[in-house]
């Protein structure tokens, strides 16, 4: 018997492996702080294990493209997700929006926007930079340009736009205090519920296109349950109350 | 398809940057190099080290350090307002400060080695003919080491060329002003705009290869970079 007991272990062992499988994640850069609440979650609850890659979307794109062993793609967008499936790089049917994110005008300077007042600031002009991201690439630029003609200051504030090449240079921008202002997601600036440091403004939805981040199971991922699981979890209540708790919003 | 235009603003903002840059290394580089081939001070040791450091530093880390010293609240931001001047971040200025520091040691190294190559002796040959220092200089100094200034002026105008990640730190991506051909490549695979990516990422490589091949035939005896 006492030579059993240890085989029994190792077997005992193997089979837990054998189910909690591992998923490989693509996940967009404004997402981070979210997407590692979430995957502890997820370990928690599943058994399954979310091994989360952050970076920019346009970069995981041309990645997934040329061979990346992703197996689920979390984009800050939902235009890449679909020219993925347009190219047969994705198990079909299998988008969803994840999150609608929430843009926010922020500065490091407490009292440089007074609370509600983010449209006269802007209106105003008074300041030297505005940083934005790149709206050629970052949903959330594209967003920030939409809302300055919304306002009807594009052509006033043009000459004072600095891009970042994402969202998280953008934030970078504003808090080293090199631009005063810039447009950010609420999600890096959000301390429960609240904003957390500095002054912000967050931009009425109705001023800009919805920013649709949708997630997307990648061919890889195709017979893998942990794949599956995940894209389950983000449906579920836990997952989205992480997703709400870091301001971003949740489709019908 | 070829260029676009912007694609060619950013080609002539990167030759008028590299060329800029150049120059203001050569000025600055040339006495840095000069005393570290000379000085028989315990310094030698801690200034070499600090020209340098760009070598192993990335490129992050200085943009970085820069973005901070340079902006409202760093030292150098603070002095340069003092001085009427303005911030330098996400201006064409900016970007000349930070690449000169990002491109010193291509720079001061290969003069540096060319000087000390040299030795003392045509030099106190000179001064027993009665030639003052700046004489000296640009009568002995310059014609023996003309390689090393080659190298030089050929490393940091490529190395200035070939500069992105400090660039993507402080330049805001303003067109005609910090949007540089690297910057631009980026912007255009960000996009998946492959095909234009490819027009000018192959322009990059032609350039650099042409630019190795006539630093190597012209000067053999300089491989060490």
């Amino acid at each position: 018997m006492r030579c059993i007991s240890p085989l029994l272990a190792i077997t005992v062992s193997l089979t837990s492996v054998a189910q909690a499988e591992e998923v490989s994640v693509a996940v967009a850069a404004n997402f981070t702080g979210p997407m590692q609440e979430i995957a502890a979650a997820f370990a928690e609850d599943t058994e399954h294990e979310a091994k989360a890659a952050f970076g920019s979307s346009g970069k995981f794109y041309a990645q997934i493209k040329n061979g990346a062993p992703f197996e689920v793609f979390l984009s800050a967008d939902a235009a890449k997700p679909a020219r993925l499936a347009e190219d047969g790089f994705t198990v079909p049917g299998s988008n969803f929006t994840y999150a609608l994110g929430s843009l926010v005008l922020w500065s490091a300077d407490a009292e440089r926007i007074p609370a509600g007042e983010g449209a006269a600031v802007l209106q105003a002009g008074e300041f030297r930079k505005l940083a934005i991201a790149n709206p050629k690439t970052a949903p959330y630029g594209a967003a920030a340009v939409a809302t300055l003609q919304a306002l009807d200051v594009e052509d006033a504030i043009k000459p004072k736009l600095v891009q970042g090449e994402n969202i998280a240079q953008t934030y970078q921008f504003v808090s080293t205090g090199n631009a005063e202002l810039g447009f950010v997601a609420l999600s890096q600036v959000i301390q429960d519920g609240e904003i957390g440091s500095g002054s912000g403004w967050r931009v009425p939805a109705e001023l800009h296109e919805p920013i649709r981040q949708d997630a997307v199971v990648l061919t890889q991922g195709k017979d893998n349950p942990a794949a599956q699981a995940l894209m389950e979890y983000l449906h579920g209540e836990r997952a989205r109350n992480i997703i709400r708790a870091y301001g971003y919003n949740l489709p019908e | 398809m070829g260029f676009s235009e912007a694609d060619l603003q950013a080609i002539g903002l990167t030759l008028r940057l590299a060329s800029l840059v150049t120059v203001v290394l050569l000025i600055l580089g040339t006495p840095i190099a000069w005393w570290l081939a000379r000085t028989r001070s315990r310094w030698k040791g801690p200034v070499g080290a600090v020209v340098a450091l760009p070598l192993v530093l990335p490129p992050t880390v200085l943009g970085l350090y820069l973005l901070l010293l340079l902006g409202p609240n760093g030292p150098v931001g603070q002095f340069t307002q003092w001085l009427g001047l303005g911030l330098l971040p996400f201006t064409f200025w900016g970007l000349v400060v930070a690449s000169v520091f990002y491109s010193l040691p291509f720079v001061v190294q290969p003069i540096q080695n060319a000087i000390e190559a040299l030795g003392k002796r045509p030099l106190e040959v000179a001064a027993t003919l009665r030639a003052g220092p700046w004489d000296r200089f640009f009568t002995v100094v310059v014609p023996l080491a003309k390689p090393g200034f080659f190298t030089a002026a050929i490393l940091g105008f490529a190395h200035t060329v070939g500069e992105f990640g400090v660039v993507l730190m402080i330049g805001g991506n303003i067109p005609g002003a910090t949007r540089v051909v690297s910057v631009q490549i980026y912007d255009h695979v960000e996009a998946m705009e492959y095909g234009q990516a490819h027009w000018l990422a192959a322009t990059m490589v032609v350039f650099s290869f042409l630019v190795l091949l006539v630093l190597y035939s012209l000067n053999p005896n300089q491989r060490r970079f």
